[in-house]
């Protein structure tokens, strides 16, 4: 077995260093500190910068812990937590909108069906909770991957498979898509996964903002769009409302 | 044309809920407030009934705001509540004598042991439809008469009212010490011991079985009702319906017609089956109840099957264990492994309710070896839900004559999938759960606004009803059999367990 890495060790005492007293500190009163040469502490310190867990003042040139540090405890979210959460609101979606709902999270480069409510018109329709969806094609991963920049960086460099014809398989145009995603605040796909359907989701947003998934339906194309594939107002408002409110349940604007 | 609303309040046992329905049943808002839970001695269970007003003080302005509705928009009020939860207050202060006796609490144990030796204690089960146990009221109220000083006096005056949750909520909205109303609902009434199950009133020969002064019950009402309006929190609001959370359930999974059963689960789970203008006697450990009464018609009748501890035995995996941080994860944790190592749990926290009624069982943790993980235990805690639910069904197949087909569920616990593919392995029978989850918010609201005319008649509830999932049945017969043997086995180790106190 490997021993201990010293870097991330020096890194370590860096971060309790910082969690104590005023929290303000030079390079060169942490490199004295810890007995490390300055050269050494400010790579580290750079390090630490670039992933968000110590921040620097431009005025003094001072580090302090950084904003992503104090959400490290808070942003997990446990699946079935959030499926426990939000199912009076997806009830509620589907009760309005007439079309199935579904939750999602990302899941190693896919999206994650964590629940599942039927099309509440009482025909044979399968629990998909755990199966997997893709990102680029869905109204779901779009959101998901519109939020998220290294989601999203993973995502274009890797292939983009064309579902149907309508698939957006070129990387720039995921691009777009999803610039357009974050100034409306809700993703669409008209035929993009399968031929005949659509689909409409909205980010689900816990602490702080975080988005940590997506809540959308998915139906006959000719529902949940008019004659141009243009989603409907009145479903996007349902979407979009019922996101708020799980979102509002979760912590999100608080 | 202003938007109209139901409400319902749902007082259940570990928080209490508001909720808004539109017209087409959808769920508009929600506000909700855990209430603190007591345990000052093993297997008491205490809450703070002020508490749980003040909590309703704040919910309810809440979920009006959250929604932005004006309780003008409010046509009926509907409050369901937990059901054999036990209260007395001072009729002019309106300050309880104690905190409330949850129904989960057993000190009672002993007196029904002393009310099992009297000569006429036979005729108690023909007379309310329920078994001597420590479950009911009944038995609770007369340890306060014999404990708490003076109490007894103070009642046969009249000073101080007795009430279940929603008798102390409807007579603290109507006013409290200010001109409140002492009211209860049938389906409440039948959870005491002291109500008549066939005259539907306060039974004279079990108020003097269990020595209870009249004076201080409430006044029978049916489930929906004109129960008067709010004073306070939110005035003018039109309160139509009471019904027990259970019974509520049932009316919210829309089980109108004779044989319709549901499952809700929550911190107990509980199974009903609507048994119409029927009152059947269980001979297989069922209690028989009222499903509801609508103003003016005769009541609908129920077979009950209740089991005490579901959810509660992950909420005490959560907080008294540690293992969890928040009760959905017991999901995840379960998941780590593929089944339950051997390992069972029965959860005969409060003894065994149906349909075993063994008051004197106590938990346990039968087949622990080396080999078993937290992973094992979480699975344990998740199929011991299923197969009380699987002894309970078996019960009322063998009550009705019917086999269930399939199982109606709803309740918080439905959100947890492994624990519902589970429940329709053991049971062999798909297992379904409706639009509404939440069907004992909806049960209140239905039974409030169908009072006032907010809906029209039952078909059209019923129309409301559709399939939101369904999880069928996977599990080989085989190991069925072999697994159900085991759970049997581990409840009977739990008999016999807790003893009377031998005097010295």
């Amino acid at each position: 077995m490997p021993g201990p890495v010293q870097a991330i060790e020096r890194a370590a005492a860096i971060l309790r260093l910082l969690a104590r007293g005023s929290g303000r500190l030079g390079v060169g009163e942490i490199a004295a500190s810890l007995d490390l040469a300055k050269g050494t502490a400010h790579g580290i310190l750079r390090t630490l910068h670039g992933v968000g867990f110590v921040e620097q003042d431009t005025a003094t040139g001072k580090y302090q812990l950084g904003a992503a540090l104090l959400h490290l405890g808070t942003s997990y979210l446990d699946v079935n937590e959030l499926r426990s959460r939000a199912t009076n609101w997806a009830d509620a979606l589907a009760a309005r909108s007439g079309e199935a709902v579904r939750i999602g999270t990302p899941l190693e480069g896919n999206v994650l069906v964590v629940h599942h409510v039927f099309r509440p018109d009482d025909t044979l329709q399968t629990l998909d909770v755990g199966s997997l969806l893709p990102l680029h094609a869905t109204a779901l991963g779009k959101v998901l991957l519109a939020y998220d920049t290294d989601l999203a960086a993973s995502a274009q460099q890797a292939d983009l498979p064309s579902l149907t014809r309508r698939t957006i398989v070129n990387s720039s145009a995921l691009s777009r898509a999803l610039a357009q995603v974050r100034e409306h605040g809700w993703a669409a796909d008209a035929e993009e996964y399968m031929p005949g359907e659509a689909g409409i989701a909205a980010p689900i947003r816990s602490y702080g903002g975080l988005v940590v998934g997506a809540i959308g339906i998915t139906g006959a194309v000719e529902r949940l769009c008019d004659g141009r594939l243009r989603p409907r107002p009145e479903l996007v408002t349902h979407v979009r409302s019922a996101a708020r409110a799980v979102s509002r349940d979760l912590g999100a604007g608080r | 044309m202003t938007q109209r609303y139901v409400m319902s309040i749902d007082q259940g046992t570990t928080s209490t809920r508001c909720m808004l329905f539109d017209q087409g049943a959808r769920l508009v808002s929600v506000a909700q407030r855990e209430q603190q839970q007591y345990f000052p001695q093993p297997g008491w269970v205490e809450q703070d009934a002020v508490e749980i007003w003040r909590n309703v003080d704040r919910i309810v302005p809440r979920a009006l705001a959250d929604a932005g509705i004006a309780a003008e928009q409010v046509m009926a009020l509907g409050i369901a509540n937990q059901r054999e939860t036990t209260v007395v207050w001072d009729r002019r202060t309106g300050t309880p004598v104690g905190r409330a006796i949850v129904w989960q609490d057993v000190r009672t144990e002993e007196l029904v042991r002393e009310f099992e030796r009297k000569p006429d204690a036979g005729t108690v089960r023909e007379r309310c439809g329920l078994p001597l146990a420590t479950y009911f009221a009944a038995p609770r109220l007369r340890w306060l008469l014999d404990t708490v000083p003076g109490l007894r006096e103070r009642a046969e005056r009249g000073d101080v009212l007795f009430g279940t949750m929603e008798t102390w909520l409807i007579w603290n909205l109507t006013g409290g010490a200010d001109g409140g109303v002492h009211v209860t609902d049938v389906t409440n009434a039948s959870r005491t011991l002291l109500m008549n199950i066939a005259t539907l009133s306060w039974d004279d020969e079990l108020l003097s079985f269990f020595d209870i002064p009249k004076r201080m019950l409430p006044e029978i009402q049916p489930s929906t009702a004109d129960f008067g309006r709010t004073k306070r929190v939110v005035p003018g609001l039109r309160i139509a319906a009471a019904l027990g959370d259970q019974h509520a359930a049932l009316f919210g999974q829309t089980c109108f017609a004779r044989g319709e059963t549901k499952c809700t689960y929550g911190t107990g789970s509980f199974l009903l089956m609507n048994t119409g203008r029927d009152l059947v006697q269980s001979t297989h450990g069922l209690l028989t109840t009222i499903g509801y009464q609508l103003g003016g018609e005769p009541a609908v009748y129920a077979l009950e099957g209740p089991i005490a501890v579901t959810g509660s035995l992950v909420q005490w995996f959560r907080d008294s264990l540690g293992l969890i941080g928040s009760a959905p994860e017991i999901e995840t944790l379960a998941k780590t492994v593929d089944d339950n190592g051997g390992c069972y749990i029965v959860p005969a926290f409060s003894g065994l309710f149906a349909p075993h009624w063994h008051s004197e069982a106590r938990g346990l943790i039968v087949g622990l070896t080396s080999y078993i993980t937290k992973g094992h235990l979480a699975r344990a805690v998740l199929e011991a839900t299923g197969w009380q639910t699987r002894e309970v069904v078996d019960a009322m197949n063998a009550d009705s004559g019917l086999e269930a087909s399939t199982l109606r569920v709803d309740g918080g616990m439905t959100a947890d999938h492994l624990l519902m593919q589970f429940i329709a392995d053991v049971l062999d029978v798909p297992v379904m759960r409706p639009i509404v989850a939440e069907t004992v918010s909806l049960g209140a609201a239905y039974a409030a606004g169908l009072g006032v005319g907010f809906w029209p008649d039952l078909e059209g509830l019923r129309r409301n009803w559709h399939l939101a999932a369904r999880w069928l049945p996977k599990l080989d017969a085989t190991r069925r059999a072999e697994e159900y043997a085991n759970w049997r086995r581990a409840v009977e180790l739990t008999f016999g367990w807790a003893q009377p106190r031998q005097p010295v």
